[in-house]
């Protein structure tokens, strides 16, 4: 489904990739952690477009398609999604009118007809459903006034709402309390098909013990330094990265 | 962003503004120029009384005086008022004389291109239309339906003709011929625009509404509108404006004059997209007009409702003369510029009367190179007792090269007021666009889906219509702002 390859990318003139190569097939799940400043964010930035990194080396395709060539928009379209960490405000556009834009932007792009005003709420009411989010939602503006966790099950809701192939979910566990977590993990978990595939980006074990890991990479100072099936996640919760600093010493 | 923003501007700027093409017509049009014949000339072109023609030839003598005002913050080349032709006629045939019920087709083509059909049976539900082209007022739809309630809605010049007492007793006395540079030249050489008398106890039941449509080239526009809402009586009147595309500037400077009597209710809503010059600054309207209410009555109340998102340069102030007391009055205005358009726009609140209210929403967009000002006074009379104001303005700024600025006035004569002022300036910020681009939304309707949002308090004022159109507009006035 995605495939990176030899992927360099900087911002501002500074190179922070340096050089990832990354297979997700259908229906995995990856989970990717790494001390902070390692390149995480920046990575999943990368992958669906935003205008302030930029690539400088390097392909990526996604379902066969060069990902790098398509606009943001495109991106979305083609089932990329990136469950941010930091969700902006958007004040004074509701939620309904946001998503219901979302929607039938990807609806025009497949060449089907929009959404009718009646069956587009349904659907919300539906999503909502799965992250537990009530029906005041749809009159809120985006992500204004919501608190950090209606934040993330809001990133969760769209997610449903759009249906996309793959998912990166950017620290979607940072500030989230215990029930927080567990709906927005559950929640990532109802999505799940054996078609869809996610990438988790997060610091700690405690969201891969909700959302289980196929595979685990840790990322550092731009590289993918080591890559093992989902005990790394608990090996690195035990021992946190000094090791992995040292193992790497070592080796150099 | 991820635009070329070069070319995107100028092909959106070039091919978005739908209304700039023109109709190939005979027209009567009366030599370049301004002087006391060609007040005269008008005058009897238009069959005119003495007394209107004295009206007019005042007006035009004190003009004479006058200076065209500088204070604004705006850019105005100088204006050669002789190189003008002040009346433009495209209803008069080459053979014969007219009559009411022999409209060129091609006028009513240029309506239906507008999207304004003059044939009752094809009209929007609920709105009756005074068309007017250039000097002239085409068609008014729905008059005989409307003059079963004793409505009156009909051209000025009709009124004039038909009931010259009421004309005669209210033009000129909320905005005098002395009032400022564009008033009185106005005064002295206006052409159509509608008038309306809603008689006591009587709530208009459909929306009435003008259609002002420049044609001519090298031909200003002069309307002239009175509305009049006697004793509890209430009507919602509308406003819409286009004008071809054109390399030269096209002046139009218009007068509204809106009376409410007790108890009586009038909401004023205008969309005004006249030509606001392509997206080098060339070519263009220039939009210099003053609008103003009189709540007279007791307990009357008056609310303006503007999107302005057309002309090179706009000078409207719609305001409100509190003098009833117990009147209410409320200024709604979304502004936006783009390119090189200038605004210098806002409105005044003059509490005369006890008790008296007011508010004032504005809201500013600025993108491209365009200066958008918001300029407006709150004064309280000495007698005014309780008079209680609120304003809010805020602007929002697309790109780092244009302009925002707001001149908030206070004149406050009586201690028990209320006055309370609030502001704020935004930018649409990079990364709402990016989150709407990661959902799916490209960014020119992302641009136009925050902006929609920002002056979502003021497009919820438009009558329901009015409101779609006026959220297309926006979106279509910004594409290409952001690069």
């Amino acid at each position: 489904m995605l495939e990176i390859k030899d992927l360099h990318a900087s911002i501002n003139g500074k190179e922070i990739l340096k050089g990832i190569n990354l297979t997700v097939k259908s229906g995995e799940v990856h989970a990717i952690m790494g001390p902070n400043g390692s390149g995480k964010s920046t990575l999943s930035n990368v992958l669906v477009g935003h205008p302030a990194y930029e690539v400088t080396k390097g392909a990526v395709t996604f379902d066969g398609k060069d990902l790098l060539a398509m606009s943001p928009a495109d991106r979305s379209h083609e089932g990329l999604f990136l469950s941010f960490q930091y969700p902006v405000e958007i004040p004074g556009v509701s939620m309904v009118n946001f998503m219901r834009t979302a929607v039938n932007e990807q609806r025009k792009y497949k060449g089907l007809p929009a959404l009718t005003a009646g069956e587009f709420l349904k659907l919300m009411r539906q999503k909502r459903e799965i992250v537990e989010l009530d029906s005041k939602l749809a009159n809120r503006s985006v992500n204004e006034g919501f608190s950090g966790g209606e934040k993330k099950r809001n990133e969760i809701f769209q997610m449903a709402m759009l249906e996309p192939k793959l998912s990166i979910l950017d620290e979607t566990d940072s500030g989230l309390d215990i029930d927080a977590l567990r709906i927005v993990a559950e929640g990532v978990n109802k999505l799940k098909t054996p078609e869809t595939s996610c990438i988790v980006i997060t610091h700690y074990q405690r969201l891969l013990d909700y959302i289980k890991p196929d595979v685990v990479h840790v990322l550092y100072k731009g590289r993918i330094v080591k890559t093992a099936g989902p005990e790394l996640a608990l090996e690195l919760e035990e021992k946190g990265y000094d090791w992995i600093k040292k193992e790497l010493g070592e080796q150099a | 962003m991820q635009i070329e923003p070069n070319k995107y501007v100028k092909e959106l700027t070039q091919e978005k503004y739908k209304y700039g093409f023109t109709t190939d017509i005979h027209t009567d049009i009366i030599e370049k120029g301004l002087n006391e014949e060609v007040v005269r000339l008008i005058s009897s072109k238009k069959g005119e009384p003495e007394w209107l023609l004295d009206f007019r030839l005042k007006a035009f003598r004190h003009w004479q005086t006058m200076d065209m005002p500088t204070w604004a913050h705006l850019d105005i080349p100088e204006i050669d008022y002789q190189a003008i032709s002040y009346y433009a006629d495209p209803t008069r045939k080459k053979d014969g004389p007219k009559s009411m019920d022999d409209i060129d087709p091609e006028l009513l083509k240029t309506f239906d291109k507008l999207g304004i059909p003059l044939e009752e049976r094809l009209a929007l539900s609920g709105m009756a239309v005074d068309a007017v082209m250039d000097s002239v007022s085409v068609k008014t739809t729905f008059k005989e339906t409307l003059m079963e309630k004793g409505i009156i809605f009909c051209s000025i010049s009709e009124a004039v003709r038909e009931h010259p007492d009421l004309v005669r007793k209210y033009l000129g006395s909320v905005v005098g011929y002395r009032d400022n540079f564009f008033a009185a030249l106005n005064s002295a050489v206006f052409s159509d625009g509608s008038f309306v008398y809603i008689p006591k106890g009587v709530r208009c039941p459909m929306e009435l509404s003008t259609y002002f449509r420049i044609n001519a080239a090298n031909t200003g526009q002069f309307e002239r509108t009175l509305i009049i809402a006697d004793d509890d009586s209430y009507v919602s009147y509308l406003e819409g404006c286009t004008a071809p595309m054109r390399d030269e500037n096209q002046l139009h400077a218009a007068i509204v004059e809106i009376v409410v009597l007790d108890r009586a209710e009038v909401k004023y809503s205008t969309v005004q997209n006249w030509y606001p010059g392509d997206s080098e600054g060339k070519g263009g309207v220039y939009n210099f007009v003053t609008k103003r209410g009189n709540c007279k009555g007791e307990g009357s109340k008056l609310s303006w409702t503007q999107v302005e998102t057309g002309s090179a340069i706009t000078w409207k102030y719609p305001s409100c003369i509190l003098s009833g007391d117990n009147s209410t009055a409320e200024f709604y205005s979304v502004a936006v510029t783009n390119n090189f358009q200038q605004a210098d726009t806002g409105t005044k609140m003059i509490h005369l009367g006890k008790n008296t209210r007011s508010t004032i929403v504005s809201k500013g967009i600025s993108a491209g190179r365009s200066q958008n000002s918001y300029r407006g006074l709150v004064r309280v009379a000495e007698r005014a007792d309780n008079a209680r104001n609120y304003s809010q303005c805020d602007s929002l700024l697309l790109g780092s090269r244009c302009g925002a600025h707001t001149f908030p006035y206070m004149d406050i004569h009586n201690e028990t007021a209320v006055v309370e002022h609030e502001a704020t300036t935004s930018k649409i910020s990079e990364d709402q666009i990016f989150y709407c681009n990661q959902r799916g939304i490209p960014t020119e309707d992302a641009v136009g889906l925050i902006v929609n949002g920002y002056a979502k308090e003021v497009l919820n004022k438009l009558p329901m219509e009015f409101a779609v159109e006026a959220q297309k507009l926006l979106s279509v006035s910004l594409e290409g702002s952001v690069g």
